[in-house]
């Protein structure tokens, strides 16, 4: 693994997986992958198209049990660790999956309250004043709050998951491509508000993304996917100096100058 | 865990509102009357930041709705000894505040309940004319067939009798059989009473071949193959496979609607034939047990005294309760929208539709052809 040149001495990993083994049948996804995610930033996850990003992301949370390594969340071990470390770790992580995943019999609001109402002990009118807050902060109007999710747009349910997986002011976010099949404008400003809430939360971010614009507006730093295992990690600036056809090919290409002269 | 503190300072010039402690979400119902109650008769009101320990959203909103209705009332809200993070947070969160008539409730009272049962009265005679025209829909596909054979889908309808056919034999046995035994039970101790043991064999017979045989196996497919055609069609129609078939020139009736009707009608008959043997063979045994009817007596007497025409009845039936039961499943998947969850709601009620339909054309049909006289 190659450190990265921001490499600080005061920093805090907050995910730490080691020796991470993911197989499917015969089909190894992952083989031996080491990854640390610190505390506060952005990590941006790439690779080509079935290289176990969301697998790799569906194992930290723990919807995919992996056949071996450790992985380490908060302090907590979420694979060997007791129900009380794991619920522990839940409550302080949001995951916003890719096509929303909100509860199709619920309102968004009511989407948006579901883990306050499960995990908190507040009175209904906070709730909803807080759901409608969270609604709001992610950029969809007041309207939206009673809608079904199936009555929203694609980029509409985007961020309607996002509001659901900020509701608990979690400590670690995980996105599934957060911005994919979201208009450029909009994904901008999804885009800040991920910034506004890493700067003002201290939120660490756990992204897995394609969209190149994003890679260079908001992650601090880049794990690259390939191989079955984090093949490189560091700041995108350093991304188009790795010797690797893929890596030079995605970082070098047409849409990466286009996103990198934006920036 | 600091439990948020919120104390006013009056003793300089401007007051001063200091907060201290943890503001986070889960404190903040304990806190949450007092930043409510917090007023202030100067032109400006220092909040001050430094005792906390920590801000989340949830207290960022608690000091942002504060600021805001304070400075509604004309008071300049400053916040002191915030680093920039917790200002940046608070202004964000103050910008986002949504407003207060911005959510509307459902409407609740009389009238809209009112409204709705007019709304509900409405839609049966909507939906009525929407299936007759889903099934007008299937025949003049089923025509089209008919016309150009080359148009069948020949490895969906083999397909679909499998799984709503042969798959649902062993039920089908094992239920009839189990019926048969209960009304050579039930008739044997009625019977008996009138030392007319012997006509349990025409009660068993007619009763299973013009009724019950195919009443129930159309009640199970039903449950079986009605309630998956909803579902399987109706999740299609959630993930827009319906619109990709159509954008591809291929019609959803031809492709997904016509060959599980199709199936449904030749195999129910097949079906109800199965039940109604099956269902003999347990009356017979259970007489056989019980009365001491030898199987070669109730074969004999269900040979001179059951007229075939209830055989014939029972069977004539069959088709037309397939159809009934595919028409209503896939109409019903057909007005999936959207969720899973509308998914499910379909489903039950293609169950019960077909049900209800069935029983109601079986009504129908007892009195046609008791008019026929047979």
């Amino acid at each position: 693994m190659s450190d990265s040149p921001a490499t600080r001495l005061d920093r805090e990993a907050v995910i730490t997986v080691r020796g991470l083994v993911n197989q499917f049948g015969p089909q190894v996804v992952h083989q031996d992958l080491d990854l640390d995610v610190w505390k506060g930033e952005v990590l941006g996850i790439v690779g080509g198209s079935g290289t176990g990003k969301s697998v790799l992301l569906r194992t930290i949370v723990g919807l995919n049990r992996p056949a071996a390594g450790s992985i380490n969340v908060l302090g907590a071990d979420v694979l060997n660790g007791t129900r009380e470390e794991r619920l522990r770790a839940e409550k302080q992580w949001g995951v916003a999956f890719q096509d929303g995943a909100l509860f199709s019999s619920l309102t968004v609001l009511q989407n948006v309250m579901a883990p306050m109402r499960e995990h908190l002990d507040l009175s209904p009118a906070l709730m909803k004043a807080l759901g409608a807050l969270k609604i709001s902060l992610v950029g969809l109007p007041p309207l939206a709050c009673g809608k079904l999710p199936s009555e929203l747009s694609g980029g509409m349910r985007k961020r309607a998951a996002l509001a659901r997986a900020l509701a608990l002011d979690p400590a670690i976010v995980f996105l599934d491509e957060p911005t994919a099949g979201l208009d450029p404008i909009g994904a901008a400003a999804y885009d800040e508000l991920i910034n506004e809430l890493k700067r003002s939360l201290g939120l660490t971010v756990f992204m897995v993304t394609h969209d190149l614009d994003s890679l260079y507006a908001i992650c601090d730093r880049i794990a690259v996917l390939a191989e079955k295992r984090v093949l490189f990690e560091g700041p995108i600036e350093g991304m188009t100096e790795i010797d690797h056809p893929w890596v030079q090919e995605y970082f070098t290409g047409p849409r990466a100058r286009a996103a990198q002269e934006k920036t | 865990m600091t439990a948020p503190t919120l104390t006013f300072d009056e003793s300089k010039d401007a007051p001063v509102l200091r907060i201290a402690g943890r503001l986070v979400i889960e404190h903040l119902e304990a806190i949450e009357p007092a930043f409510h109650k917090a007023t202030s008769d100067a032109k400006t009101l220092c909040v001050d930041l430094d005792g906390l320990e920590a801000l989340d959203t949830s207290g960022a909103w608690l000091i942002a709705v504060l600021k805001t209705r304070l400075e509604a009332q004309g008071v300049t809200v400053e916040l002191i000894d915030a680093s920039s993070n917790r200002k940046a947070l608070i202004d964000t969160v103050q910008a986002a505040l949504p407003a207060e008539d911005g959510i509307e409730a459902p409407p609740r009272g009389l009238i809209p309940w009112v409204a709705s049962i007019g709304a509900a009265t409405a839609g049966i005679g909507a939906s009525a004319m929407s299936l007759v025209s889903f099934l007008g829909e299937i025949l003049s596909r089923f025509a089209y067939g008919v016309v150009r054979p080359r148009r069948w889908r020949t490895a969906a309808l083999v397909s679909q009798m499998e799984e709503t056919g042969f798959h649902a034999i062993p039920i089908v046995i094992l239920m009839s059989f189990l019926i048969g035994i209960v009304l050579a039970f039930q008739g044997a101790s009625q019977l008996r009473q009138f030392g007319a043991e012997v006509f349990v064999v025409d009660l068993i017979a007619i009763s299973i071949l013009r009724e019950l045989g195919i009443l129930l196996t159309s009640i199970i497919v039903a449950g079986r193959s009605g309630s998956a055609f909803t579902a399987s069609i109706g999740s299609m129609k959630v993930r827009e496979e319906l619109d990709a078939m159509r954008t591809l020139g291929l019609d959803p009736i031809e492709v997904l609607v016509l060959p599980r009707v199709i199936a449904l009608v030749i195999m129910l008959p097949i079906l109800g034939f199965i039940a109604n043997i099956s269902g003999l063979f347990g009356g017979a045994l259970m007489s056989w047990i019980e009365l001491g009817v030898s199987p070669s007596m109730f074969i004999t007497r269900l040979q001179e005294n059951t007229d075939i025409w209830h055989l014939a009845i029972g069977m004539i039936k069959a088709p037309f309760f397939a159809a009934i039961i595919a028409t209503v499943s896939c109409w019903q998947a057909m007005q999936v929208q959207g969720s899973a969850d509308s998914v499910g709601r379909h489903t039950t009620t293609s169950v019960v539709q077909a049900i209800f339909l069935v029983i109601v054309a079986d009504a129908v049909f007892s009195i046609f052809f008791s008019e026929l006289g047979v």
